[in-house]
């Protein structure tokens, strides 16, 4: 996988509410330019909206990067999710669905990475989280995992 | 599709249709807005000064994104209307949102959802198959 060229990364804070809103609203923008459908963009909206909370919630801030990718033909969107809290003690277990330590409905990881094609968690205890996924335009080859 | 204005932090205004509180909500959410509308609905059905609030009809037709966040607060707005005696109907979900909303695990159960707010007040002007009491009330002895 290769960061398309000609386009740079968009880094978004992720420090408040509204924080929330923009990311949301960058990422649509992002998605409807590399043409993706209404129901490809409602789904990495919803993800991206899942784990910049968790970012703001579990990892008490941090970043997003916004960044188009390429694999061949196929081209998609890669959003990173950076937070430099606690990390992730159990990942097994915050992966499952209904697990949660915030008061939510433990849906963020486990929902998030049913909406997306590839989904990774960088994470160890005390030394922050990074969650990374990436959209592939529909009607492109999907690469399988490992291989990008 | 129109550009979400991205920072809706606005109260939401609640409107009454006879004994129906009607909310309409519109473009993206900021997750205090949402836990406002709930604190101010609940309030509105418990001290409705024109008599009681017997349903709440929410419409998010022209909600482009609900996430675990925004769809626990619609829940626990149902829930609590139950408590207090009213049905809330959900119109207008996106087909989009739908879809979504399902893959992500979220299905709502006890969300009544008419497709749009017209269907939504027919449904509130029929019996209540649950009668008035809170669902979770029933088989107590």
């Amino acid at each position: 996988m290769q960061t398309s060229p000609g386009t740079a990364a968009t880094i978004l804070p992720i420090g408040s509410d509204a924080d929330l809103a923009w990311a949301r609203h960058q990422v649509r923008q992002a998605a409807a330019a590399l043409g993706f459908g209404l129901v490809q963009q409602t789904k990495l909206i919803t993800a991206a909206s899942e784990l910049a909370r968790n970012t703001l919630v579990h990892g008490g801030g941090g970043h997003l990067e916004i960044t188009p990718v390429a694999h061949g033909k196929a081209r998609g969107l890669r959003l990173s999710f950076v937070d430099t809290g606690p990390g992730i003690r159990d990942l097994e277990l915050a992966m499952t669905d209904g697990y949660t330590t915030g008061g939510g409905l433990g849906l963020g990881l486990s929902g998030a990475r049913r909406l997306v094609h590839e989904f990774r968690v960088d994470t160890r205890p005390g030394g922050g989280t990074t969650v990374t996924v990436v959209m592939w335009l529909a009607g492109m080859p999907v690469p399988r995992p490992g291989t990008g | 599709m129109s550009v979400p204005s991205p920072g809706y932090a606005a109260p939401v205004p609640v409107l009454a249709l006879g004994d129906v509180l009607l909310v309409t909500l519109q473009g993206d959410l900021h997750d205090d807005t949402a836990e406002r509308l709930r604190q101010d609905l609940t309030r509105r059905i418990a001290r409705h000064s024109g008599g009681r609030v017997t349903g709440v009809v929410i419409d998010i037709s022209g909600v482009e994104v609900v996430d675990s966040y925004l769809g626990r607060v619609l829940a626990e707005i149902a829930a609590s209307a139950r408590l207090l005696a009213a049905r809330t109907v959900l119109t207008g979900m996106r087909p989009a949102v739908a879809i979504t909303l399902v893959e992500l695990g979220l299905t709502l159960p006890g969300l009544l959802t008419a497709l749009d707010v017209e269907r939504a007040l027919e449904l509130l002007s029929g019996p209540d198959p649950a009668g008035a009491r809170a669902p979770d009330a029933e088989g107590g002895g």
